[in-house]
């Protein structure tokens, strides 16, 4: 079971969420995704609030893409990778801007999965892709299904795969996911799909120079 | 390709949302048309449920009707737990950077902008009193929130949430023991006159209002997230001419004026810990 081709041209953001183990499957799966593409990454996990978080800067050594930890009212710029600092939930202002808050926990944390794919699906709608990993409790199973409703590709780590399988099991009991996959497939989604829209923009671009 | 239903709402949330809001501007004067527009929005889908309405159209209708109702919401809509000391690393950084500095002054003005149920606005005087600098220490602390201000006022705290404020505040490199400053009594710690004596509470709206007084030091720390970029260039404008000359501004951790249209009128002092000082034009 993989993800149809024809969304690749449609993804302009991917949004994952991981909890306990999952840290792992996204050293496993984020250093696959190629430098300067066009499909911008939302990244929260969750983790202890105390700061300076070293988890930015982890993932940063080790990917291609570039890595930053999100800040208030930040530019969204294609082709990074932003992660959710500590003790904040991360949020989609629009297109152009992240936004963060301090309300409440959600599901017990902050940042919480649910937070960023719900706000990121009145920004994104159907253009985007979201992703579920291992975890203990059930964060990110509510936004999952927003991003299913509103025509978005969903995608659940294979809970076998996973060292805590009570996210993925929780996102899969609430929505049907477009696939279910193990870290590595899930890292050559990415791949695939960020190649594939560069390949489509370099073609459109040739095609029609003001493009 | 098909919209699905909810794809279709989405814009429409947005025009409720919209609307709602200049209602509650035309109405009640209370200005959230230059609030960001992610966080807003999540609170005003929660605020749905908490008052029973299907949609912000219908919260519309009730808030324009029952003024009881839009006090409870302004609550619901602004109320931000927050914790005192919280980021112990920024009390340490204004320890160490900023008080030696403020000890060259005879009087200092200090002001909390967007303080909620004090928190902040205690830990400072806490601060100050802990540098013998409280005795010539004025603390305005403000909010748009009336029922928080009252609960700041009180300064009164769940004996519960001590522990973790204990904690903090031995990180903020105090020596002393954060119970000199409280009395603990039937499951509430209430804090000292003394500090009382110099925290003045009261309404004010950065989306709205003007400048007051001349500030030695401004701390808004995770209340500028809560704005689009206009509101917080308007705030930050506020901060700036408020503050004396070479003048200290303090900010949330994730928050940076870099983004801002303000990131000319100050100098970073401390990066990490988000303390800047007004740049002197002259």
């Amino acid at each position: 079971m993989n993800v149809d081709r024809d969304v690749d041209a449609r993804i302009d953001a991917v949004v994952i969420g991981a909890s306990a183990g999952g840290l792992e499957a996204l050293l496993l799966m984020l250093p696959k995704i190629p430098a300067r593409g066009s499909v911008v990454f939302f990244v929260v996990v969750h983790i202890p609030r105390e700061r300076p978080s070293p988890l930015a800067g982890l993932l940063a050594a080790r990917c291609a893409a570039e890595v930053v930890e999100a800040q208030d009212k930040q530019p969204v710029i294609a082709g990074t990778i932003y992660v959710a600092p500590p003790d904040y939930h991360l949020l989609i202002e629009d297109r152009s801007q992240i936004a963060l808050s301090t309300d409440d926990a959600v599901h017990f944390s902050r940042p919480s999965i649910d937070v960023l794919f719900e706000s990121a699906v009145d920004v994104y709608g159907s253009r985007m892709l979201g992703v579920v990993l291992s975890g203990a409790n059930d964060d990110g199973s509510a936004g999952l299904a927003r991003i299913r409703d509103a025509g978005g590709v969903t995608v659940i780590q294979d809970p076998a795969s996973a060292r805590f399988p009570a996210m993925p099991e929780a996102a899969l009991a609430r929505s049907e996911p477009h696939a279910v996959l193990d870290p590595d497939a899930i890292g050559e989604l990415f791949r695939r799909i960020v190649n594939n829209r560069s390949t489509l923009q370099g073609r459109r671009e040739k095609e029609d120079p003001l493009c | 390709m098909t919209l699905s239903s909810s794809a279709q709402e989405s814009p429409d949330l947005d025009i409720e949302l919209q609307l709602l809001v200049q209602a509650i501007y035309l109405k009640y004067h209370y200005d959230f048309r230059g609030y960001a527009a992610a966080s807003l929005k999540r609170r005003m889908n929660s605020a749905l449920s908490r008052f029973q309405c299907r949609t912000l159209s219908q919260l519309q209708e009730k808030v324009l009707r029952d003024g009881v109702l839009f006090s409870e919401l302004l609550d619901y809509l602004t109320v931000q737990v927050s914790e005192m000391f919280r980021d112990p690393a920024y009390f340490r950084a204004l320890r160490e950077r900023v008080v030696p500095l403020l000890r060259t002054y005879p009087s200092l003005k200090i002001w909390v902008a967007g303080c909620s149920a004090g928190e902040e606005a205690y830990s400072l005087a806490i601060l100050l009193a802990e540098e013998s600098l409280l005795e010539r220490s004025m603390i305005y602390a403000t909010d748009i929130n009336a029922q928080a201000l009252q609960r700041a006022q009180a300064g009164i705290f769940d004996i519960n949430r001590l522990a973790g404020f204990t904690q903090n505040h031995q990180r903020s490199g105090s020596t002393a023991a954060l119970s000199n400053f409280y009395t603990a009594a039937y499951g509430k710690a209430i804090f000292d006159a003394r500090l009382k004596k110099h925290l003045v509470f009261s309404d004010h709206s950065l989306a709205t209002d003007t400048v007051f007084a001349e500030m030695q030091l401004v701390s808004c720390r995770n209340v500028l997230i809560y704005f689009n970029r206009p509101l917080q260039d308007r705030a930050l404008a506020l901060f700036h001419e408020s503050l004396c000359r070479k003048g200290f501004l303090g900010l949330g951790a994730k928050e940076s004026i870099r983004f801002s249209g303000m990131a000319d009128g100050f100098d970073e002092i401390s990066k990490d810990d988000r303390i800047y000082q007004k740049r002197s034009t002259s």
